[in-house]
């Protein structure tokens, strides 16, 4: 991002900034509470989330309300492999990669048969995709118990990096480095490899495939635009980042569910990409920021604050929380339209709308 | 040896029999012209040699038979339709419009030069490249879609109704360039219902009447044809 004003820096020094920045804000966390860092910590997987369904929904223009399957996949793959359950103890490595590939084997299942659907009617069958999916997991403990039904699974393991396990607390130079910072640390290294391929794909061919299709199908297939595998190719990317960022969740976590993947997940997911900006992935980091912690920060001041007015607290801060939500929405959608940080195309798009509405 | 050839042609849009054995051809740098009423056929024609609606019969390109193929195939095939009401991409610029027109092809060179072409056959688009397709006049987006077409380097461009909707003088305009793309030797086949303009730029043309071709010959023919004068010439018998 280089300023109108023109570059009085190198390039490099902004890197060397945020690089910085990121190195030190767990430590600055900390001192508000370990807690923090292990928000930031699943705010950063809800960020790789929306960018993840931002390919699908920005780029490739396909609404996906059941984006949390893929999610909930990778979760599973994760714990399966990596817990006494089977007992199994495949290193992290080896398990990232399957489950991201079994999510993209999801993403096309579902992609396949609803690539003809368009609009609304993709988002209701993506919708019941994303409850097959969790009911499955809810269920699937008989005959075969291969997924521990509502009970979860527990005891999954923590990653282990270079022979450096990422649970507990590590002792560096006298200093107590926690499980969460040192998750924080591969988040983050993931999280900037995530937004490069998202960028890359964006400014790729198949990027531009993507647009054309949102535009125009017919006049993209007149393209020559293999529409089809196009599209089933933003549900598989979609579905593979999606499915990584769900293991991840399985191993900070240690336990998992079908409980935490819920409808409300997805449309969670959908709203930060949605209120960041759809196709711009600078946007959708935002909005995912955004969302992950505004509910911390009102849970931390609500409460609080109405104890020091009223002496006592009134409403319930996840009452206040939801209706507080709400109303920031409803503000987005009539304030800015095309989301925080818009995508430049989205932007001309709504400008023509309300030119065609108020001619 | 005819590029395109299309045999006892029917297209079936549910119960309703839209082509009813539609036989034709285009030779390689031929301008062929495709007139009739509303309804006949012609759009059905240009939708089926281009894939988009399901045909049977037998159309075959170059030899290949396209029946069953992928529109995406087709296009890859060196077929180049400019589809009725122009389909731009409205949110794209000019520019990616053009751009999108090659996306078939890896020749950055080559795509340059026929770029820099098509801007000199349509200087009004060079001059609005960085604009929206959507904000552009509607003879414009019709400049636009020919030329994006263009971009693919097409061995067949088809066009459907080119002059629909648009001012006579940027009527006169588009077939002007039509005109000159075709004595390049870009092969065409054109679909118009304004008959009068299609007979004087093609070499031949057919007339398509309920999904049937009813007459067909030179265009020289066509025009001195009284059935052709009285109904689509607005010539009195």
């Amino acid at each position: 991002m280089s300023g109108a004003q023109g570059r009085r820096f190198p390039p490099w020094v902004g890197v060397v900034l945020v690089t910085i920045a990121l190195v030190a804000l767990p430590f600055a966390l900390m001192q508000a509470g370990t807690a923090w860092v292990r928000i930031t910590n699943f705010a950063i997987l809800f960020v790789i989330l929306s960018i993840g369904l931002n390919i699908v929904v920005g780029f490739a223009g396909l609404l996906d309300l059941g984006y949390i399957a893929f999610y909930a996949v990778g979760a599973y793959v994760y714990a399966l492999l990596a817990s006494p359950f089977f007992g199994l103890h495949w290193p992290f490595w080896a398990i990232l990669p399957i489950g991201a590939l079994v999510a993209c084997g999801f993403g096309v299942l579902l992609g396949a048969p609803t690539l003809k659907l368009r609009g609304d009617y993709l988002a209701i069958v993506t919708l019941g995709f994303g409850e097959i999916v969790r009911i499955l997991l809810n269920n699937l403990s008989e005959p075969f118990n291969l997924t521990n039904g509502p009970k979860g699974i527990s005891s999954i393991d923590p990653v282990s990096v270079f022979g450096l396990s990422l649970g507990g607390t590590t002792k560096v130079a006298g200093f107590a480095i926690p499980d969460a910072v040192k998750y924080y640390f591969l988040l983050i290294v993931l999280l900037v490899a995530v937004i490069v391929v998202a960028l890359r794909l964006q400014n790729s061919r198949i990027g531009r495939a993507w647009e054309a299709i949102r535009e125009d199908e017919v006049a993209a297939r007149a393209m020559g635009i293999d529409t089809t595998r196009v599209k089933l190719l933003a549900f598989a990317l979609g579905a593979a980042f999606g499915g990584v960022a769900g293991g991840l969740f399985a191993a900070i976590q240690g336990f998992i569910s079908p409980e935490s993947f819920v409808l409300n997940e997805s449309v969670m997911v959908l709203a930060m990409v949605v209120l960041g900006g759809m196709g711009n992935v600078w946007g959708v980091v935002l909005g995912a920021l955004l969302l992950s912690f505004a509910p911390e920060l009102l849970r931390y001041t609500i409460e609080p604050a109405q104890r020091a007015l009223f002496g006592k607290s009134l409403v319930d801060s996840e009452v206040l929380r939801m209706l507080l939500f709400g109303a920031a929405m409803v503000a987005m959608m009539r304030f800015r339209p095309a989301g925080l940080l818009p995508s430049a195309v989205r932007k001309r798009e709504l400008a023509r709308l309300a030119q065609d509405d108020n001619a | 040896m005819s590029l395109l050839s299309l045999s006892q042609v029917e297209v079936h849009y549910g119960g309703i029999r839209a082509l009813k054995g539609v036989s034709m051809e285009v030779r390689a740098g031929e301008l062929v012209a495709l007139i009739g009423a509303n309804g006949a056929g012609k759009t059905t024609t240009l939708r089926a040699i281009a894939g988009l609606a399901r045909a049977t019969g037998g159309i075959r390109f170059d030899g290949q038979s396209l029946l069953g193929q992928a529109p995406h195939a087709i296009a890859r095939s060196g077929i180049a339709l400019v589809p009725e009401g122009r389909g731009v991409f409205a949110q794209l610029t000019v520019d990616e419009n053009l751009a999108m027109g090659a996306y078939s092809r890896g020749d950055r060179a080559a795509i340059e030069k026929d770029r820099e072409h098509v801007l000199s056959l349509f200087p009004r688009l060079a001059e609005r490249l960085t604009q929206t397709a959507g904000t552009l006049s509607g003879g414009e987006q019709q400049m636009l879609a020919i030329g994006r077409a263009l971009l693919s380097r097409p061995r067949l461009l088809l066009l459907d109704e080119p002059s629909m909707g648009l001012a006579p003088l940027l009527v006169d305009r588009i077939f002007e360039v039509i005109r000159r793309v075709s004595a390049e030797g870009v092969t065409m086949l054109l679909v118009e219902q304004n008959a009068n303009l299609a007979l004087e730029v093609a070499s031949r043309a057919y007339v398509l009447e309920n999904g049937e071709v009813s007459i067909s010959g030179s265009a020289a023919d066509l025009l001195g044809n009284p059935k052709v004068q009285a109904a689509y010439l607005g010539i009195e018998g």
